[in-house]
């Protein structure tokens, strides 16, 4: 390669054709699993959908959103790693994206503040229980809407950067 | 902006939830525990005659916690959500299993001891689980331990939906409709009224008090105090007078501790099961996946940054050599 040759930067493939399918079918079992913690798939006959009783029970969608909160940890860690080590040059974070990371963040703490009020020993008061769990639904919630607003607009997570942005960013 | 407003989320948080530890309601001096752990009871079922003594005191100091519903109920959708009411006067007399208006009945079994057939009877109510499911699942935050190993439901924030009594492994708390906040919100279509259960007395214990159901007891069928040291009492009878322990591990270890004269499934197998009589079954820990689980997530974000780095590492080593497609034909 000549030394005065562009860059060649890598492209996000693995993250757009792989790990994006995977963000979606996690962020739709984890919104299932967690509307399963309130009593109402058995009340509204969704768990005698055939294939969909196991969302009747709270065992089941507890340990489902706990193995999914697993997952979507490791899965974040991976994104922000390699955001920051491969393509944080060439993409910049958009709009967009800086509503779903502030989202997601916030369910991210709220969900491990109910975490630890599960384990044995950690107490909370229930205002503040209450004010977590709530927080935590109506965050998901959010995401929601803005996925769906996001998805109309066709508002990504990243932006290419313009070849001024680019070479500006190489000489920093 | 993100990171201003996630850093006063969190700071808030923690400062809520410090004040909530620090304001948990205080120890009876007359049963504090020496360290702050939590307090069990010790229920031996040898002692026991019978006679109630603890259902009715129970029922004099608890009377103003019971539900009086108001009628008639709302309508309720879909169709297949049944109304449980207790409250009708007959209803609320009875005391052979647990109501929202009985929170503590007398089990009966017939079993046969030193070879004499007897019939031996015993109190039952919640087990006060060290890790209780039904506090753990609840969705509002609803039903919740205290950080003296009492569990108790807020009859106040309960919505009725009944998980808790789904999740228990003894179906303990028991449901009233029309009473609670469900009222005020969509009474049709989400909740049913609010749960009922033992709270071993809490507001009681908070002022120095016994639980009515040991203070009452002229048989001295229950005793309370420190779990190490109850367990440890527990032990010592049943090493030297040959009782069985039911209490200790199941669902991971309660607050109750039972001494029997018979084995647990011989005892299991003489009583009458069903709503409302809790069974002697060995139970296992119903929360282990979720403490098992917890630790994993405090792992998963390390091994994602090593994927991470390794992605990064590859790429980087990629990009050192000439692209395919700027080979030279």
């Amino acid at each position: 390669m000549k030394p005065d040759a562009p860059k060649q930067y890598p492209t996000p493939y693995i993250e757009q054709k792989v790990l994006k399918p995977v963000y979606l079918f996690l962020l739709f079992m984890m919104g299932l699993t967690g509307f399963g913690q309130m009593p109402i798939f058995k009340r509204y006959y969704i768990a005698d959908i055939p294939g969909l009783g196991w969302t009747g029970k709270f065992y089941v969608t507890h340990y489902l959103h706990y193995l999914g909160a697993i997952i979507l940890f490791a899965l974040f860690a991976y994104v922000i790693v390699t955001y920051w080590g491969l393509f944080r040059r060439s993409h910049a974070l958009s709009k967009a994206a800086y509503v779903r990371i502030f989202l997601l963040a916030a369910i991210v703490v709220t969900g491990i503040f109910r975490t630890l009020k599960n384990l044995p020993d950690v107490v909370f008061s229930p205002n503040f229980t209450m004010f977590n769990d709530i927080s935590h639904l109506v965050f998901m919630m959010l995401l929601m809407v803005f996925g769906i607003v996001f998805s109309i607009t066709k508002s990504g997570w990243l932006v290419p950067r313009t070849v001024r942005q680019t070479a500006r960013g190489r000489r920093s | 902006m993100a990171l201003l407003s996630r850093r006063a989320f969190l700071k808030t948080g923690l400062a809520t939830a410090g004040a909530a530890c620090a304001s948990q309601v205080p120890l009876p001096a007359a049963a504090k525990p020496q360290s702050d752990g939590e307090l069990a009871t010790l229920i031996d079922i040898r002692k026991c005659v019978g006679c109630e003594a603890c259902v009715e005191a129970c029922r004099e100091v608890n009377a103003a916690k019971y539900p009086e519903p108001e009628k008639p109920f709302p309508k309720m959708y879909p169709s297949r959500v049944k109304v449980a009411d207790w409250s009708e006067e007959d209803k609320r007399e009875v005391r052979d299993r647990l109501t929202p208006y009985n929170w503590l009945f007398i089990q009966w079994a017939t079993v046969v001891v030193d070879g004499e057939e007897k019939e031996i009877s015993f109190p039952r109510r919640c087990m006060h689980c060290q890790n209780p499911p039904c506090a753990d699942l609840c969705p509002w935050g609803a039903a919740r331990k205290l950080e003296n190993g009492i569990t108790l439901i807020d009859s106040d924030i309960c919505l009725g939906g009944r998980k808790c009594q789904v999740v228990c492994p003894w179906d303990i708390p028991q449901r009233q409709t029309g009473v609670g906040l469900y009222l005020d919100l969509l009474p049709s279509f989400a909740g049913n009224g609010v749960m009922y259960k033992c709270d071993r007395c809490y507001n009681r214990i908070a002022q120095g008090e016994l639980p009515a159901c040991i203070e009452q007891c002229p048989e001295e069928v229950q005793t309370i105090g420190p779990r190490s040291e109850i367990l440890a009492e527990a032990h010592r009878i049943a090493r030297e007078e040959g009782a069985y322990i039911y209490g200790e591990k199941e669902n991971g270890g309660t607050n109750t501790i039972y001494l029997s004269p018979v084995p647990f499934d011989t005892l299991n197998q003489a009583i009458h099961k069903g709503p409302g009589k809790p069974h002697f079954d060995p139970v296992e820990d119903q929360m282990a996946h979720a403490d098992n689980m917890a630790k994993a997530m405090l792992i998963a974000p390390f091994a994602g940054i090593a994927a991470g780095v390794s992605r990064v590492i590859k790429a980087a080593k990629h990009a050192d050599e000439p692209p395919e497609d700027n080979h030279e034909a």
